[in-house]
């Protein structure tokens, strides 16, 4: 694997020379031991569901043709598939559970850490979701609305208020005509465990459909950690900060932030803003002070909200520790590889887990709990200052490499900057631009970096084809992280990149928000919960025009996927009615039938279905056909 | 000449060989192509199982093989490398050859009315089995190597050590 095919980030690529200059292995080592990887589990025909196997199936017919128990490849590569969205959700019902006990420990007055932040926004949801608000204290609000987002998680009689009341009209009735409306979170992940283990659903289009409500209970789950997340700690607007490895300081106290949840993350920026950890800092001979930067999700959580710095994102996180600048790599769930502790040995740098759930073998633990988070905070910087006096200075290189970035564009506001150019109907000029093809159509860029993709490569070839056709970029999760790096986020890739409609549009609204010039390229709307924020304008805008999300011409792409949570999300856009393109192919070519189902049956469903393309421009040709057949279907074109 | 050898103690039936080596006679030599061709591309080598063993069955390229001396119409030949190779095109599906090899790794091709056997991969400098087990369960290796490593074990074991 040559360092082409590794990344095309030249801070990560640096930092894979470092590591291999000191003879530490990084993912792409890992992945290169793993490769050839087996075909049964590319293909997805194999099942570990139960003792009597594992069952394989033969993909070319001469060995079995089904499991022991009778399996058939399509039922094979369904369950498979239904138990990777039911992990994806239950992953986001955790990172959303966590942040409503909190939100119910806040409002009882239970957790001091945590003051009811946006208080508009606590009003918006409570509103939204049917808690009255009018003439009640914040507190009072605050209960109800984390009493009913805890209710989510179990099974009730109706369906779960986070959907239903976030989506079309037109949605929520396919929904409930197919039958996969979810009526609980963490009860729609138990349901699809139990029909996906030995003996239950065997018709392979039933299993699928379930998996579509689990996928539609992940949508609930990230739009309530969205919704708190914004309620405790603030709706964010745009700020500018920096990405790339360049953000680490050798004069600072580098603390880099990696995970999904805010809840101490945002805890520790706000910590180590404070003189007592100031004077720790100079103590420690830091003159630079404390420099915290992002990693991953979390990452995007606190640069939306106070302007952290991303140091880098999911498949190159180990390469913050490969500079020999970082003290202390803080964790708390999802996306942590557990390689970070064998790189983190070789370096002075402490790895901090802090979740009970997420412990790793040789990683420093500070358990976190919300009664406790600044008194954790605290400890955690201690232990990095502590760390910060161990550096060995031969080992430390940081490449002076990184880029401007625009981050933090909620809906909120993205509607506010809308607002300054028609006040009375904020919608109208983003209806009308697309209406008069300045803006062609909107793609939403989410998901990861995978290893078998040389890093960003996916990101980069495919939005200079879109941009250059009017398509408004949003991006979320480590798709923003990418399009940061390589500098997308700024208004000088407006200028580049943008078509001359886009470009218009883009300039029309950075002006008239006192930018100076256009906006940002890319309009960053945060982590990969925040595919909430993006669905929110979408309806907005579906309900605006009067027709339903799968006539939009709004599609969504993961060119880097890797999670199950992507998969997960990846199913729920296709559920909402959005053409979804992947860029690696899912473990499911093994059935025809589920291959036909995900790219073609579900058009017929719910208008949204999967577009699997490798090669990155033609997946972006294939996006803007996909465009241009919606923009014909409200009869925008001819 | 190094020939294919298998370690059976090594061996996970995972049967990765088995798709590697259809995927390599597949028009397009990519998994995903080759799981949708029609008619499926076909394996020549067969992971298979007996009491407290399991491994590939392999053709040997036997330097007397039974195939070559019973095949009637000159299919079969030995090209310059030392392989046992088909023509296809003078193959009349007479089956004298499975009949015949000790190892039962020759098969028919029922669309094409034809034997198929292992090419030993001879564009490949490693044949596509041998790199795609994960386990190194196949490995590349000189006739006399081997000898040498199972009578250094032959050794151990009289010795009692293992």
């Amino acid at each position: 694997m040559s360092d082409q095919e590794k990344s095309t980030d030249s801070a990560t690529l640096w930092a894979i020379g470092e590591a291999r200059k000191a003879g530490i292995q990084t993912v792409w080592d890992r992945y290169q031991a793993q490769v050839p990887q087996c075909g049964f589990g590319e293909t997805g025909l194999c099942c570990r569901h139960c003792l009597q196997g594992p069952c394989r199936i033969d993909p070319f017919g001469e060995g079995p043709r089904t499991g022991v128990c009778g399996a058939n490849a399509d039922v094979m590569v369904a369950r498979g598939l239904s138990r990777a969205i039911a992990a994806g959700a239950a992953s986001h019902g955790g990172h959303a559970k966590h942040l409503a006990h909190t939100l119910l420990k806040s409002a009882k007055g239970e957790a001091a850490d945590y003051p009811l932040k946006d208080e508009a926004k606590l009003r918006a949801v409570a509103a939204r979701t049917g808690i009255k608000t009018e003439g009640r204290d914040a507190r009072e609000i605050a209960v109800d609305v984390a009493e009913k987002a805890l209710r989510e998680f179990s099974e009730k009689e109706s369906p779960l208020a986070w959907a239903a009341a976030t989506v079309t009209k037109g949605r929520v009735e396919t929904f409930l005509k197919l039958g996969v409306a979810p009526v609980g979170i963490d009860s729609a992940v138990a349901e699809s465990m139990h029909r996906t283990t030995y003996g239950v659903d065997a018709d392979p289009v039933n299993i699928l459909l379930g998996a579509v409500k689990c996928a539609l209970a992940d949508y609930a789950a990230c739009h309530m950690a969205t919704d708190i997340a914004d309620i405790l700690f603030g709706t964010p607007q745009p700020v500018v900060t920096r990405a790339n490895l360049g953000v680490i300081k050798s004069d600072s106290i580098n603390i880099a932030l990696h995970g999904h949840n805010p809840l101490l993350s945002d805890i520790i920026v706000q910590v180590a803003g404070e003189q007592e950890m100031k004077d720790l800092a100079a103590a420690a001979g830091a003159s630079g002070g404390i420099n915290i930067v992002g990693v991953c999700c979390t990452g995007n959580e606190v640069m939306m909200r106070h302007r952290i710095p991303l140091a880098t994102s999911s498949v190159s996180q180990e390469t913050a520790i490969a500079t020999g600048a970082l003290d202390a790599m803080v964790v708390d769930y999802q996306c942590i590889m557990p390689a970070l502790a064998g790189v983190a040995e070789c370096y002075h740098t402490r790895l901090i887990t802090t979740m009970q759930i997420a412990k790793i073998p040789d990683a420093l633990h500070i358990e976190f709990s919300e009664a406790g988070a600044r008194d954790c905070a605290k400890e955690i910087i201690r232990a990095a200052a502590d760390a910060f006096g161990k550096r060995d200075p031969a080992k430390i290189s940081i490449p002076d490499i990184s880029s401007a970035a625009f981050a933090g564009f909620s809906a909120e506001a993205i509607l506010s900057a809308l607002s300054l150019l028609n006040r009375d109907d904020p919608l109208r000029p983003l209806t009308d631009n697309i209406a008069s093809g300045s803006i062609y159509g909107v793609c939403l860029f989410a998901g990861c970096n995978n290893v078998k993709i040389a890093q960003d490569a996916g990101y980069t070839a495919m939005i200079t084809e879109l941009a250059k056709n009017n398509v408004l970029i949003l991006a979320t999760g480590c798709a923003s992280g990418a399009f940061a790096r390589h500098g997308f986020m700024t208004q000088e890739a407006t200028e580049k990149y943008a078509g001359d409609g886009l470009k218009g549009v883009l300039t029309a609204v950075g002006q008239a928000a006192g930018l100076n010039g256009p906006l940002p390229l890319v309009l960053h709307m945060g982590s990969c919960v925040d595919n909430s924020r993006a669905a929110d304008i979408a309806v907005a805008v579906a309900d605006k025009l009067g027709v339903d999300l799968n006539m939009l011409p709004v599609v969504a792409s993961a060119p880097e996927p890797v999670t199950e949570k992507a998969v997960a999300i990846g199913t729920w856009a296709v559920a909402a009615g959005l053409p979804t393109h992947l860029g690696i192919v899912p473990p499911v070519l093994g059935s025809r039938t589920v291959t036909e189902v995900l790219t073609s049956t579900a058009k017929e469903l719910f208008g949204g279905y999967f577009i699997v393309e490798t090669d990155p421009l033609k997946a972006a040709e294939k996006l803007i056909s996909v465009l241009g057949e919606r923009r014909r279907g409200l009869g925008l074109d001819s | 000449m190094k020939q294919i050898f298998v370690r059976p103690d090594r061996c996970m039936a995972c049967r990765s060989c088995e798709t590697a080596c259809a995927v390599q006679h597949s028009a397009d030599k990519t998994l995903f192509s080759a799981v949708l061709q029609e008619p499926p591309p076909m394996k020549r080598l067969f992971v298979g199982a007996a009491e407290g063993i399991r491994m590939p069955v392999i053709c040997r390229h036997c330097e007397d093989a039974p195939c070559l001396r019973a095949c009637i119409s000159g299919c079969l030949y030995r090209d310059d490398h030392g392989f046992v190779r088909r023509r296809k095109e003078r193959c009349i599906g007479c089956w004298t050859c499975i009949m015949l090899c000790p190892f039962g790794v020759i098969t028919r091709d029922s669309e094409k009315h034809i034997a198929v056997k292992c090419d030993r991969c001879h564009k490949l400098d490693i044949p596509a089995c041998v790199n795609a087990c994960p386990t190194r369960a196949l490995v590349m290796a000189e006739p006399e190597e081997v000898a040498a490593d199972r009578r250094q074990k032959a050794l151990l074991a009289a010795s009692g050590g293992d």
